[in-house]
């Protein structure tokens, strides 16, 4: 409830925009295997330029005070990016926590074709599976920790 | 006078050469894997990521690894690998009410929308040596149960709807908060500062600072109001785009310490708030944080400064042991120039003292 309020108004996302942010973090968590897979269902790796990277950096993690309030620096974490282009045009931008560089040039190859008519239905396919694994990893979390609740119960007392 | 020496290289590669040795030690055993480290070793794991301010679990295990499991060594070696790499920018503020929550306890309330989730933990367990961890044997995977559909409600949120806590609101003059790995330290810090700074800070140290809390070192009457450990989104904006994407999930764990407070002539008695937030699965420290946090907030509420743990630059200077551990250890470096120095001096004044001796010796004979 008031969490939600706290987080930035995000700006509405036209729909492009939007399937494309879904991509774009679907395909972060994609592994390397995964991605070649798919890739090579589609034909194979297609020809891509790096217009940036894959590099390793950092990001600086924020968090608020008492969860809600202003900001600090938490810490950092490692962050991969590469930017491609394809020979007919089509640019694609990848990055992920961490530093694999070969899966974040997937990804960015990926996110690509995503963005060309051809490839489009297909690469949807492949972050529909990703999006269902993560998903799938998220409730089996969900379902151990809530056989971990607590179910409290009164005691009866023993004076009848 | 100082001659310029040199020597100790064939050593120097020698003790490497054991080093590299006696860290792999018995060949006759597998060695450990980055893999195994990263999955049976995590809360070690954690603790370097969190005082080495760097979120990497396999760089964290690889610092493990190498400093043979010697944690503050790992956290340097993984704290000076930060600075090699470009900033690539900051993130937006993870969102800890939308946690994916692994565990979630309140010491305040019992019956709380999302309920206790006690997760993986170790309270309630004996600490009884388990003599079956000594081999190999099949271990039960977790039970499943169908989750509860209401959300994780904030604890501080539930105060709040009475206002009986003080209010963490966002305040948009604070975009660009302090940053301690850009700015030297300036006392008085901002609450901002100390965060990042308590965030990276030795678990040992703040643990004893906390606990001189609760023992009467200014005392803050301290409720765990909740505990909750799970996953956040990152998000950063990429600006090619126009739109921020979550680069993926960390694991965090965040403290909110309720402290009572009797009000000021400005504000009524409510609930005041230490906060803490560490990567990975840290409770101790997040929770010693948090009252750390608390006790170095004594002049935001006119409260008298009377015991280290508020002491901000006393604090603050004091938990990176990082910096801790290379001022304490220099001191094993060849010192020979200082030490000849000062030998030279304790001898002029050993001889000034024994001939101030033997004068008065000379006049106590000449009057007898």
């Amino acid at each position: 409830m008031q969490t939600a309020a706290k987080t930035e108004p995000a700006k509405p996302l036209s729909a492009a925009d939007a399937a494309r942010k879904r991509r774009i973090e679907q395909l972060a968590r994609a592994t390397a295997e995964d991605m070649t897979q798919a890739l090579n269902a589609m034909g194979g790796a297609p020809e891509a330029v790096n217009l940036r990277g894959p590099e390793t950096g950092l990001v600086m993690i924020r968090g608020r005070m008492g969860g809600t309030g202003s900001l600090f620096n938490l810490g950092e974490a490692t962050v991969t990016r590469a930017t491609v282009r394809l020979a007919e045009g089509a640019v694609g931008h990848g990055q992920r926590l961490g530093g694999d560089k070969s899966a974040t040039r997937l990804a960015a190859i990926l996110d690509a074709l995503g963005e060309t008519p051809a490839h489009r239905a297909a690469v949807e396919a492949f972050c529909a599976e990703i999006a269902s694994r993560i998903d799938a990893e998220d409730a089996k979390l969900a379902a151990e920790t809530a056989a971990t609740r607590v179910d409290f119960f009164t005691m009866v007392r023993g004076d009848d | 006078m100082y001659v310029a020496v040199k020597g100790g290289e064939a050593a120097i590669s020698n003790a490497h050469r054991l080093l590299a040795d006696r860290r792999r030690g018995d060949r006759s055993l597998p060695a450990l894997s980055i893999d195994q480290i990263v999955a049976q070793l995590a809360l070690g794991v954690d603790r370097i990521m969190a005082e080495a301010s760097l979120y990497d679990r396999t760089l964290a295990a690889l610092a493990m690894r190498q400093a043979r499991g010697d944690m503050i060594e790992a956290i340097f070696i993984l704290r000076a690998y930060r600075t090699t790499l470009p900033r690539f920018g900051y993130s937006k503020a993870v969102d800890t009410g939308a946690m994916l929550v692994e565990r979630r306890i309140s010491a305040t309330y019992k019956d709380l929308p999302g309920g206790q989730l006690l997760g993986p933990t170790f309270d309630y367990t004996h600490r009884l040596l388990d003599p079956s961890l000594l081999g190999d044997n099949e271990v039960e995977t977790g039970l499943q149960r169908e989750p509860g559909t209401e959300p994780v409600m904030r604890v501080s949120d539930i105060l709040a709807g009475e206002s009986l806590i003080e209010m963490e609101e966002s305040s948009e003059q604070n975009d660009a908060p302090g940053d301690i790995t850009r700015e030297p330290l300036e006392f008085p810090l901002g609450r901002d500062e100390r965060l990042q700074a308590l965030a990276r800070g030795d678990e040992g140290f703040l643990l004893a600072l906390a606990y001189s809390t609760q023992r009467g070192y200014a005392r803050t009457h301290p409720f765990a109001g909740e505990i909750r450990i799970g996953q956040v989104e990152v998000e950063i904006d990429i600006p090619e785009l126009g739109f921020a994407v979550s680069l993926g999930r960390v694991q965090v764990t965040e403290c909110q310490m309720v402290n009572q407070f009797k009000g000021s002539a400005k504000q009524p008695p409510q609930f005041t708030r230490g906060y803490g937030l560490v990567f990975g699965q840290s409770e101790r420290k997040a929770m010693a944080m948090s009252l750390v946090d608390r006790a170095l907030r004594a002049s935001e509420f006119g409260e008298d400064i009377v015991a280290p743990a508020q002491d901000e630059e006393f604090v603050i200077s004091h938990s990176d042991n990082v910096q801790a551990t290379g001022f304490v250890e220099h001191l094993k470096l060849p010192h020979y120039v200082d030490f000849q120095a000062e030998l030279d001096l304790v001898r002029r004044m050993r001889r000034e003292y024994d001939s101030a001796q033997e004068i008065v010796e000379e006049m106590k004979e000449a009057a007898e």
